[in-house]
């Protein structure tokens, strides 16, 4: 069973229903307009992005059960759809999640050595939150960033261009508060021959 | 209408003619060439998720799933080649790798699709030294055990759940070899028909509760039967040992219950055995007494030497018993066998009181109006041919008690005369097969034959009834009634049912299995009961005689659709029990009344001879409608809609004496047990 | 054998072509320019839609099948041609689904095109879904590309701001509604039926076919999916023809081509050129060459991970087409060139596209689910050098066992890199093994 918390099949309980938001209440309505009438279940998709980001980046079992409410939707398809893609977290994650792309290209490039200097620098093993809860990490397949490998994502922002230093210092800005600059660490605009 | 027209293909280099909407594993089956499946089921929709069913087609590049793929003009399709051969051995080795070798200790041992295919398609030796994969087992309610790492993903009981059974409660989480079947949240299946996943497991994945370890397939007798636990008379089929009952699962009969049954007749076996009424008892000194055949039919002759009995048939009951019944009452006078002691309301012949759309049409209606009746605990078959309706576009409309049901309803309201209200006429008019299905809490409650002829009159209007057709359904959930109404055990004034008989001088009450007998209307009558299991009726006589129980016996019982079936007998009566004819026969010979018949072949002669439509096993007996009424002022009268039956697994004094049927109640009503069975 | 030669003479011709710039589809592609409208409408982009829309939308098809162009998004299918396949005049909705999931590894190209130059693609969805009757078309990008999900959104309000699309999309008598749907991280939704299942809210488990989507697609309709760069070339195509699309590249291997290259090269980079480029030239002269030099090299997995890799000597000589490296047993996939040096250890480059496959699978089917965890798990005794030379025969066989076998072609991906890795190396990774008993006796 994987640990990673995207793609785990078990769900927790918070204890208390999930209420939509006035915001959020809007955006569903917004959302729902895109799809036809008596297509209400392809809502499903931006509504589990909606209640994750209602709920600090995670999805309860109470995430699910109002959305099934509010789309018509059987739980059991719900929760199907929650466990099935990895960037809905079935458990809390913490305030940064780091996720580090494993896949070939990157690790040609040495991703290796940014999963170690980001396990040491967050003091969480893959898979793990840390104490003060800033940080989890977790390894991820490709990210569609080869060219700009190796990279990471945090939460959504995409970190490119990597190496041991310039990791360091993404994390640092974290624990301090500073703004990081998205995108590569190397001056690239985007994935440009330079 | 489906363009049906037959299209010309090779199967192994024969040729045929076949139906093109069929599949290239239909066709397979046609040209007799087995091909092995795990995921597909001619009932649930194609996944096409297991591979096994691979086969060649001439000029295509790969193996395709002959259960997906659609027949074409010139098909050529290979089964038998070395490369047929080689892609499902490979697909046979991947089911097996993370398989557990338990067949042993499975209890599908020696029933199990996957083993009868590793005989063929398997290697000798594995390949695989990795780990096996170990899946958690996760519940499922009191029926259904899970050993998940037996799973082949095959998503048989996911599509059961949701396309047959109408609850979407079971899904496949996860993904990749972290897939896993589960219900929402590990809860209970809440269907009545969840048993059937069992069957349609092809590996030990999902297993019976109760049956865990109590037998292996082959040491099992088998017996064709049928279920009377509601009216359908869904076909079963019984595996015992011994004097002992281990196994129920259902026989397939498109005409009724397809291949599914409910959970029932499934499971409420243990209770044929508790509380069972094993020796004749005798109220001395106000208190019931083990007595002796000999005693007690000795005090009976006595007894109705100078009395005016009545005779209660109950809902369990046989023909044949019923019809013994009437005979022996004959020489009390008439009007002395009621079979309806609910009161059902019926008129003058079989089309007033039985289901007369056959059951495998529900399905092709548009629009279905349920009248006081809740069809998903009463008859979960039906149930399952309405959904099937509701899946094919109808609408389903409800008048009475505004109960929730496993598709959307539309409710009108509680009175009769909604049908005449302006929406729904609308949609009536438009409908091009509409069904109405009476249930029993309106039925037994009709005081007035005017609304009985309205009903028709509207029927007519509406074309419910019309030259081929009868779409106006009396629904009665007992699988006694319609046999026991067809040979005549009710009163000559159809309309007025047992609450008239009381006002009869009668003195004495023979209830064969009725427990209405306890009623405290007989507190004054000497109460003789003839049954088999220690209920309220058997606590409240004079004389308790044992009975045999359906699996003891053979007896006909006639489904609601009015077609006769036979329930044959599994093993010898527990006890000293007697059947009731023989009991009779003697009380016959003792009061010096005729009763020609020595044995039940005769006996059933003779029943034939003046019920030759009873003998006709499977076939619904025909019945021309009645005259059109044309009563000019449609009028329904208001009725309160009394419910019949409130808790699906305690139906009847089987299913209430089940351990089994007490969990479902538990876990799955989620209502505590002595307030429902109160 | 015919490729071989055609290979040959092109390089005796010794012909060194750079694109020019002047050809170049996507002008900012790597967003040195305004990404937006202002900067689109210099680019060209918009400047006679409304013309275009005025065409019948057979000729519109024609145009793009005669321009030869082939899908970008792995199979390489003529995209006029599966236009042509979807019904006329059905009175039923028609969509088009745009794929932008591009989770193949290796592949980066449609996130520069999307967050440097989304007007591209936005006028070639109003385009295309002109030409296949579509008046509603969805674009489903996967759920980590964030930024680009909000560029493009940022792009289509501008859009329909402008009346570009929307209501009389461009002044047309063409209605066109554009969303776009976020996808989740599964890279089975790449698979078009599968992600059609994902944009009806449920899992991404691929479908069966037949049937096919052009017949019943999206919410049972009449449906086309195609790749972000196939779609995003089409505004450009038809205005400036076929035959000057045609004029670039080979025969059948025509236009320009987005190429992304990482790995172990001095300078990984996304770049446009011309279609069938030597591979070579491409590393050579767009990423400073390979890490140590070309005599480094170890291996090149030219198309996304699920392409075979090509030893030295092929790519040495290789052009970078659909046709050509199909002839290698290969294939040009995605475009996402993967350059391994000897630096690395191959074994464990194609160990970690198992995993890949293997966290990908969607578990509906038994031998994609079953079989990549079996191999996965060879791979890694294979990286440690423990699996025997018989063992390997029994990984190569499992590959076959998978191959062509599943519902969608996820097994095969799943099972060519490994395959390519053993014809290739079988040799290498025999000695593996055999040095690491010696070690150990
Ligand atoms: C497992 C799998 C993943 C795929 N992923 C993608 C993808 O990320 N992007 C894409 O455009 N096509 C992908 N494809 C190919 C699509 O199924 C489809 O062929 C393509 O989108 C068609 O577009 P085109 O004709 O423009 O190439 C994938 C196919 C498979 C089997
Ligand atoms: S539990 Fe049984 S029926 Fe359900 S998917 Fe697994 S093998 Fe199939
Ligand atoms: S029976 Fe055809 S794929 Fe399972």
């Amino acid at each position: 069973m994987s640990n990673h918390p995207g793609l785990s099949n078990t769900f927790s309980s918070t204890g208390e229903k999930f209420v939509w938001s006035k915001d959020s209440l809007n955006s569903i309505k917004m959302i729902i307009s895109r799809y036809p009438k008596d297509r209400h279940q392809s809502a499903v998709m931006p509504l589990l992005y909606l209640a994750q980001e209602q709920n600090n980046n995670w999805i309860s079992i109470e995430c699910i059960e109002t959305i099934a409410e509010t789309l018509n939707m059987p739980k059991i398809r719900v929760t199907e759809v929650a466990s099935f893609y990895s960037m809905y977290n079935t458990r809390p994650v913490g305030k940064n999640l780091v996720q580090v792309c494993r896949t070939s290209p990157c690790w040609l490039r040495g991703s290796n050595k940014i999963t170690n200097t980001i396990c040491k620098e967050t003091k969480c093993q893959i898979n793990e939150t840390s104490g003060d809860n800033l940080f989890t990490v977790v390894e991820v397949e490709c990210l569609g960033a080869c060219s700009n490998g190796p990279m990471i994502q945090i939460n959504n922002d995409f970190f490119e261009d990597l190496d041991e230093e310039n990791t360091k210092i993404i994390i640092d800005n974290i624990k301090n508060g500073k703004p990081n600059k998205i995108g590569s660490q190397k001056g690239r605009r985007s994935s440009e021959n330079a | 209408m489906t363009d049906t027209s037959l299209i010309k293909i090779k199967i192994n280099n024969k040729e045929l003619e076949v139906d093109k909407n069929l599949t290239v594993m239909q066709a397979c089956e046609i040209a007799g060439e087995e091909i092995p499946r795990f995921c597909y089921h001619d009932k649930l929709s194609i996944a096409g998720n297991c591979r096994m069913c691979l086969v060649e087609i001439e000029k295509a590049p790969k193996l395709v799933s002959s259960c997906t793929m659609p027949l074409m003009e010139g098909m050529s399709v290979i089964t038998n080649s070395e490369k047929v051969n080689a892609g499902r051995k490979g697909v046979m080795e991947f089911l097996l790798i993370n398989h557990p070798l338990d067949c042993p200790i499975c209890d599908q041992g020696g029933e199990c699709d996957l083993q009868d295919q590793a005989m063929y398609y398997g290697f000798d030796k594995s390949r695989y030294s990795e780990n096996k994969r170990a899946v958690d087992n996760k519940n499922m309610g009191p029926l259904v055990n899970t050993i998940m790492t037996r799973c082949i993903h095959c998503t048989r009981c996911v599509r059961f759940a949701t396309e047959v059974a109408g609850v979407p409660e079971l899904g496949m989480l996860g993904r990749g070899e972290n897939a896993e079947i589960t219900t929402y949240l590990e809860n209970s299946i809440t269907s009545e028909l969840s048993g059937n996943v069992i069957d349609l497991c092809p590996v030990g994945a999902l297993t019976s509760k109760p049956y865990q370890f109590k037998a292996r397939p082959w040491e099992l007798k088998r017996t064709d039967s049928i279920d009377i636990f509601d009216s359908v008379g869904s076909n079963i089929r019984i595996d015992s040992r011994a004097e002992e009952i281990l196994r129920v699962t259902p026989r397939t009969n498109e005409d009724i219950n397809e291949e599914w049954i409910s959970d029932k007749v499934r499971f409420n076996y243990d209770g044929y055995y508790q509380q069972r009424i094993d020796t004749p008892y005798i109220r001395k000194n106000q208190r019931l007494q083990i007595s002796n055949w000999d005693e007690t039919v000795k005090v009976l002759t006595n007894k109705l030497k100078a009395s005016q009995p009545l005779a209660l048939i109950g809902e369990l009951v046989d023909v044949e018993t019923g019809y013994a019944v009437k005979k022996f009452m004959q020489n009390f006078g008439e009007d002395n066998v009621e079979c309806r002691t609910d009161n059902q309301f019926i008129h003058n012949n079989l089309n007033s009181f039985r289901f007369n759309t056959p059951i495998n049409k529900i399905e092709d209606s548009d629009l279905i109006v349920l009248i006081g009746t809740n069809p998903k605990i009463e008859t979960p078959i039906i149930n399952h041919k309405i959904f099937k309706a509701y899946n094919n576009g109808a609408q389903i409309f409800n008048i009475g008690e505004n109960i929730s049901l496993n598709y959307e309803t539309k409710y009108l309201g509680t009175k009769l005369s909604e049908l005449e209200n302006e929406k729904f006429l609308k949609n009536i008019k438009k409908s091009k097969n509409p069904i109405i299905i009476i249930g029993s809490s309106y039925l037994n409650n009709l005081k007035n034959v005017h609304t009985y002829k309205s009903l028709i009159s509207f029927s007519h209007q509406f074309k419910l009834i019309t030259k081929d057709k009868n779409n106006l359904n009396f629904l009665n959930p007992f699988a006694s009634r319609i046999g026991q109404l067809l040979i005549g055990n009710t009163t000559k004034n159809h309309c007025e049912p047992f609450t008239k008989l009381l006002n009869q001088k009668f003195d004495t009450v023979l209830s064969f299995g009725s427990e209405k007998i306890a009623d405290s209307s007989f507190d004054s009558y000497y109460r003789v009961y003839f049954g088999h299991h220690g209920d309220e009726g058997a606590m409240k006589s004079d004389l308790v005689l044992p009975t045999p129980l359906f699996t003891e016996k053979n007896g006909i019982f006639v489904n609601i659709e009015g077609r006769p079936q036979e329930a044959r007998k599994c093993h010898n009566p527990i006890g000293s029990g007697k059947e009731e004819w023989v009991i009779l026969k003697k009380l016959s010979q003792n009061l010096s009344y005729d009763f020609e018949p020595n044995t039940f072949d005769e006996l059933r002669e003779e029943l034939f001879k003046k019920h030759p439509k009873l003998f006709e096993f499977q076939e619904i007996i025909h019945e021309d409608s009645s005259e059109p009424f044309v009563v000019e002022d449609i009028l329904f009268e208001d009725c309160k809609p009394l419910k019949l039956i409130e808790n699906f697994y305690m139906s009847d004094i089987i299913s209430k004496n089940s351990v089994t049927m007490a969990k479902c109640v538990e876990e799955i009503l989620d209502k505590p047990l002595m307030e429902k069975s109160a | 054998m015919v490729n071989q030669i055609k290979l040959v003479l092109r390089k005796e011709e010794g012909v060194q072509r750079m694109l020019n710039t002047k050809d170049k589809i996507f002008q900012n592609l790597h967003g040195f320019e305004e990404p937006f409208l202002e900067g689109a409408l210099k680019r060209g982009s918009w400047s006679n839609t409304n013309e275009i829309l005025s065409k019948n939308q057979n000729d519109v098809i024609e145009m793009v099948k005669s321009s030869q162009l082939r899908g970008r998004g792995g199979a390489g299918f003529s995209t006029g041609l599966k236009w042509s396949f979807m019904p006329k005049d059905t009175g039923k909705q028609h969509y088009l689904v745009v794929n932008a999931d591009e989770s193949e590894p290796g592949t980066c190209k449609d996130r520069e095109i999307i967050r440097n130059d989304p007007h591209t693609l936005i006028e070639g969805c109003l385009i295309a879904s002109y030409a296949i009757q579509a008046t509603k078309c969805y674009i489903y990008i996967r759920g980590e590309y964030h930024f680009e999900y909000i560029q493009l959104e940022k792009a289509i309000a501008e859009a329909y701001e402008k009346g570009l699309i929307g209501k009389k999309a461009c002044g047309s008598n063409f209605d066109f509604d554009l969303y776009v749907h976020r996808g989740a991280g599964a890279y089975i939704c790449g698979e078009e039926t599968a992600l059609l299942e994902s944009l009806e809210g449920k899992k991404g488990q691929p479908r069966l076919k037949p049937p096919f989507p052009a017949g019943v697609g999206l919410y049972g309709m009449p449906t086309t999916i195609n790749n972000v760069e196939s779609i995003a070339v089409v505004p450009t195509i038809l205005r400036r023809g076929s035959d000057w699309f045609k004029k670039i590249g080979t025969e059948n291997n025509t236009g320009t081509k987005v190429f992304c290259i990482s790995g172990n090269v001095n300078k990984p980079c996304t770049i446009e050129e011309e279609m069938g480029i030597p591979l070579q030239e491409l590393i050579e002269k767009h990423c400073d060459g390979v890490d140590g030099g070309w005599d480094n090299l170890k291996a090149i997995i030219p198309g996304g991970s699920s392409t075979p890799m090509l030893p030295k000597n092929v790519c040495e000589t290789v052009r970078m087409n659909f046709d050509d490296l199909k002839a290698y047993g290969s294939g040009l996939g995605t475009a996402g060139v993967i350059v391994v040096n000897k630096n690395n250890d191959i074994s464990e480059v194609i160990e970690r596209f198992s995993h890949f496959y293997k966290h990908e699978s969607c578990g509906q089917c038994t031998p994609c689910r079953e079989g990549t965890g079996w191999m996965y798990r060879m791979m890694q005794k294979l990286v440690r050098g423990e699996i025997s030379p018989e063992q390997i025969e029994l990984l190569e066989n499992v590959t076959k066992q998978i191959e062509g076998h599943t519902i969608c072609a996820l097994g095969d991906a799943a099972a060519w890199p490994i395959q390519g890795l053993i014809k290739n190396f079988k040799s290498e990774l025999i000695e593996k093994y055999n040095k690491r008993n010696l070690k150990a006796s």
